[in-house]
């Protein structure tokens, strides 16, 4: 007697003519969770695969596992290095924390602060979006899938430690429902939905999204993070704050949660890159977009805003953007889908990137917004891409 | 001339007139089902665009301005009550004039326009574009930068929700939703795209 013939017992109960036959999305989604799906496509044409979507989607919470663990212990590392420099811990977080002692040079007590932050949000994200989830495959019988839990994990680690829970919820309905579910579900979307998500709370509630306070989660402290530095002071003032660029790789400064570590994001990606995941040519062209463009700005110079001179490998480290490149720019489905478009969506993303950081003086970190905003144009370097090669094609064979 | 390039940049991206302002939405919602008639009326709206704002800022600098009938021997006369209507009969005679000039010497681009050029006489973002050209006071050369950028700018936007609208057949939109209704969440979002543009001071 295994999980399995329990499964099989009640499975009658759910299928068609069944008691609950309404809930069968609901036992589908725990069933496919534990066992592989037994469907496969009937129907001619389709290729052989050894991967389904449950796998991508599994492979991609594997991937984000490393930027968990590094940022669960950041985020205590700066709540702990905050209470040592003489700040109350506050709060019942931070009491439970508190069993562990708040010696930041003790890597448990860190790690144990920083989930005792976690938890709580990626709770409030799984049952919230859980319930759009379910509620609207109940509704328009539709299976509920693997890439929510991608979604929630995604959009938790891109969220400052402090966020009031029912922000969280709020963030995260908005994410489900009108960045996916309006549209029919998984791979049926064109924004990102964890994106859309946090750029509802970022545009709606900017006094717990962004600023000096929000990062770190203990009351009273302040202190800008390594993007609004640079960007009021330039980046050779960051030496002098004490971070140095090792420091923004490793991942030990101020940030949302999951965010911070390049180290962390780029295993992330080896990984997406290595099970063939992640798109190389989006990789190659953000990279090239970001460098390419700050090399410029470098160039140009400005004796008004120091965030010309940054380097582009500060820009790199700093903020989002290894996050984003590893997690963001490779969603395959809100990315351009032609191997030539997905230079051009890459290299959009990885200007614009360096534009909102330097050019607009409103948002310091601009990665987010730069993967929305080529979301939008997506499809139509698609159609250009396509178009460009019926024409090349058509001359060839005149 | 960096000024004018500044300015181009502003009414490009950061004022867009579709996703900012939400100027032109019947013709946004209604003509962006696909790519190429889309831009197809998003070509025509530059073309517009850039000939009826400078025409309107020569109309308002020297006629309706005080002080500039004076060659005429009226020194203190004010017009600029007249404006709206000056405004919107320019725009009415222009689209008509091109309309005649691209039937006699371009057939087959104003067959590819059709439709869309009549309907373009009353797209309010091209009486808007009149409107901020005199609301923000702008010179000869200024208005005819604002004339072609926001033009450009309105005809990005309509292409890029051609493409998202394209995208979104192979979607699975609710009942209720089909239609209008997914179109107005559509541009909702995309305008949030645009949000990261808001704030660019130049």
């Amino acid at each position: 007697m295994g999980a399995r013939q329990f499964f099989d017992r009640i499975e009658p109960n759910f299928t068609k003519g069944g008691k609950y036959e309404k809930f069968f999305p609901l036992y589908e989604m725990v069933e496919s969770f534990l066992y592989t799906p037994k469907t496969v496509t009937k129907a001619a044409p389709h290729a052989r695969s050894f991967i389904d979507m449950k796998r991508i989607m599994t492979y991609v919470v594997i991937a984000t596992i490393p930027c968990i663990l590094i940022g669960l212990w950041n985020t205590g590392l700066q709540a702990n290095e905050a209470i040592a420099a003489g700040l109350e811990p506050t709060g019942w977080r931070a009491s439970i924390a508190g069993i562990f002692g708040y010696n930041p040079s003790n890597p448990l007590a860190n790690f144990m602060h920083g989930f005792v932050y976690f938890l709580p949000i990626y709770i409030t994200t799984l049952v919230v979006g859980g319930f759009w989830e379910v509620l609207f495959a109940t509704i328009r019988r539709h299976e509920v899938n693997e890439g929510f839990l991608v979604t929630s994990m995604l959009y938790v680690l891109i969220l400052p430690a402090s966020t009031p829970l029912w922000q969280v919820a709020l963030g995260i309905s908005f994410g489900v429902v009108l960045g996916k579910e309006v549209f029919g579900g998984t791979g049926k979307n064109f924004l990102n939905p964890a994106l859309t998500g946090r750029a509802f709370l970022y545009f709606a509630y900017p006094a717990s999204m962004s600023g000096d306070s929000v990062w770190v989660p203990v009351d009273g402290y302040s202190g800008a993070t390594a993007l609004s530095i640079s960007a009021s002071q330039g980046f050779q003032d960051l030496a002098a704050q004490g971070i140095t660029w090792w420091d923004a790789f490793f991942g030990t400064i101020q940030g949302c949660l999951g965010e911070t570590s390049t180290l962390a994001c780029l295993i992330g990606l080896a990984f997406l890159l290595a099970t063939r995941i992640a798109n190389w040519r989006l990789i190659v062209g953000c990279l090239a977009g970001t460098i390419g463009f700050s090399l410029l700005l470098n160039v140009i110079g400005s004796d008004t805003n120091p965030m010309f001179a940054m380097p582009w490998y500060w820009h790199i480290v700093l903020g989002g953007y290894a996050f984003g490149l590893a997690f963001m720019v490779t969603e395959p489905v809100s990315a351009s889908h032609t191997n030539m478009g997905r230079y051009y969506y890459g290299a959009l993303i990885g200007v614009m990137v360096v534009m909102i950081r330097v050019i607009n003086p409103a948002f310091p970190e601009g990665m987010m917004l730069a993967i929305l905003f080529a979301n939008i144009f997506a499809p139509l370097i698609d159609h250009f891409v396509v178009q460009a090669n019926i024409r090349r094609r058509a001359k060839r064979n005149v | 001339m960096e000024g004018l390039l500044a300015l181009a940049v502003k009414a490009i991206f950061v004022e867009n007139l579709a996703l900012s302002f939400f100027l032109g939405m019947c013709t946004f919602i209604a003509v962006s089902k696909k790519i190429s008639t889309a831009l197809g009326l998003g070509i025509s709206v530059i073309v517009v665009q850039s000939i009826t704002v400078p025409a309107n800022n020569l109309i308002l600098n020297d006629l309706l301005k005080p002080g500039a009938l004076s060659w005429a021997g009226f020194d203190d006369v004010d017009l600029r009550f007249l404006g709206l209507i000056c405004y919107i009969g320019v725009i009415a005679a222009m689209v008509q004039i091109l309309e005649m000039v691209l039937d006699k010497f371009f057939p087959p681009l104003y067959n590819a326009l059709g439709i869309f050029l009549p309907l373009i006489t009353v797209n309010c973002a091209i009486l808007g574009g009149s409107l901020f050209m005199v609301e923000r006071d702008y010179n000869f050369p200024e208005a005819v930068t604002y004339g072609i950028s926001s033009g450009f700018g309105w005809a990005l936007a309509i292409t890029a929700m051609a493409g998202v609208r394209e995208k979104l057949k192979y979607s699975d939109i609710p009942d209720g939703l089909q239609g209008l209704g997914i179109t107005f969440i559509t541009a909702g979002l995309m305008a949030m795209g645009f949000m990261s543009f808001s704030g660019v001071k130049l």
